[in-house]
């Protein structure tokens, strides 16, 4: 890539930082450029981001159906699956399981509620209602 | 506390080959650039591995597992390494301290899902980041995260959670840093670039398997070709974004580290004079380009412009040819008479 073709398409991390990149300049030689970002990246990132946008909506509609428990939604908007909750919680993986259904959920302690909040960064009054986190 | 003697904060493309640079820098040895630790690392690397996924999509890697480029890099200069892993946070910390209070500047794997700095788009679970911890300053560390334009601070929480990341490679608060145990001169570093170049064809070119190395690359085209009907238009799509995104990471200049490597062959060059070495540079730019092309190919998909089996052939086509690019300039590598 020549150092004039380093993509220069605004991006969320072009914001915060530019990017080094290695390019060649006109004699061939390598030198560093830095970028704001490319396109074909950003698009690649949005697409991620609408997956997990589809994933937590139908968190949403399975909380609203009685079929799961708010912990769902927090989990999916953490990104985090079952593997990555017990790592943060300490719990085991069946006690996540349990927890994730809306009986099992209602019998959590103030303190186990506690511990998935902090993993959240949230409250535990907004780990039960989802106030606040309806949009 | 104070700070580790006169550390300087160089920007660099990628976290780890950062981290390597810097902290080599940071014990005297003022001629380590990042193109040459990659190379010396030997970090040039692909692997597809078909049954794990990651964030649902497929693993794919355009550089070796963690902390192998730092390891390689210090082994081929002859630096001793301290390398730590902990259970406990407490022990993690005051180990940390410690070496701060002995003037040394640290490397500490991280996972970026907590790292306060990052804009939120990119802060997903991936737990292969590298930054430097080089001073502390009250209940604030001093933090060069390569990556990043200039240093920046973490508070004693914000580093033990990121230390502590969860979920595949958990960091365990590893911290590592080099030791010095004779002088590094230009022979050492020339010694050092034969070594990597050497390892690099190796397990890009003789290494056996169909998953990683030039095999890895033909076979993930194949593989492609097949998405469309296997998993169907907007599944493969996501699959293809996920491609991009591994091979961008952050601050690869999309050829997927092809063009670093490119740079350190010139580098190389200037240690060996050996023409071979600036054709080989010359190959891998053409690679890196290649890597580029088929970047712009997999948007077309995933943005909905594309969608059709030849266009799938076509991305997987990009893949094969650039298997063909990258085995020609290993070829030259492999080659090359060492005096």
């Amino acid at each position: 890539m020549k150092k004039e073709d380093v993509p220069q398409d605004m991006s969320a991390l072009g914001k915060v930082t530019k990017e080094v990149c290695y390019a060649t300049d006109r004699s061939g030689k390598y030198v560093t450029e830095l970028s704001k970002g490319w396109d074909i990246k950003i698009t690649a990132l949005d697409t991620a981001w609408q997956d997990i946008e589809k994933r937590i909506a139908a968190a949403k509609e399975k909380i609203v159906n009685n079929e799961a428990s708010p912990l769902l939604f927090f989990m999916e908007k953490g990104l985090m699956d079952i593997n990555i909750l017990a790592g943060y919680t300490g719990f085991w993986k069946w006690q996540i399981k349990r927890h994730l259904t809306p009986k099992g959920f209602k019998k959590l302690t103030d303190k186990k509620l506690k511990r998935y909040a902090e993993v959240f960064d949230i409250t535990p009054a907004e780990l039960k209602n989802m106030n606040g986190h309806e949009q | 506390m104070g700070m580790s003697n006169d550390f300087k904060h160089i920007q660099a493309a990628h976290c780890e080959t950062g981290v390597t640079t810097n902290l080599l820098r940071g014990i005297g040895i003022d001629k380590m650039t990042e193109p040459l630790a990659f190379g010396i690392g030997s970090g040039l690397f692909f692997a597809y591995i078909p049954l794990l996924k990651i964030n649902n999509g497929p693993a794919i890697a355009f550089r070796t597992l963690p902390g192998h480029i730092f390891s390689k890099t210090c082994d081929s200069l002859g630096v001793n390494i301290v390398r730590k892993k902990f259970r406990s946070k407490e022990d993690a910390q005051k180990a940390l301290d410690k070496s701060l209070t002995d003037g040394y500047a640290v490397g500490c794997q991280v996972g970026v899902y907590y790292l306060p700095y990052f804009p939120k788009q990119y802060r997903f679970h991936f737990n292969a980041h590298n930054l430097i911890v080089y001073g502390k300053e009250a209940d604030k560390y001093l933090i060069s995260d390569p990556i990043m334009e200039t240093v920046t601070t973490l508070t004693t929480y914000e580093l033990e959670r990121v230390r502590f990341a969860k979920g595949a490679l958990a960091p365990k608060g590893q911290l590592y840093y080099p030791v010095k145990k004779h002088i590094v001169n230009d022979e050492t570093i020339k010694d050092a670039i034969k070594t990597g170049i050497k390892r690099n064809v190796f397990s890009m070119l003789t290494f056996p398997g169909f998953i990683s190395g030039l095999h890895g690359i033909k076979y993930t085209g194949n593989r492609i070709k097949k998405w469309r009907d296997k998993l169907g238009l907007e599944k493969a799509g996501l699959y293809l974004a996920q491609l991009v995104r591994m091979q961008e990471e952050i601050g690869t200049g999309g050829g997927g580290f092809r063009y670093m490597y490119a740079a350190f062959l010139q580098e190389a060059n200037a240690y060996h004079n050996n023409g071979q070495l600036l054709q080989a540079s010359e190959t891998f730019t053409n690679a890196g380009d290649l890597w580029r092309t088929a970047a712009v190919q997999a948007a077309g998909i995933y943005k909905g412009r594309l969608g059709s089996q030849a266009d799938f052939n076509v991305m997987g086509d990009y893949l094969l040819e650039i298997a063909e690019v990258e085995k020609y300039a290993f070829e030259i590598l492999s080659k090359i008479k060492w005096h």
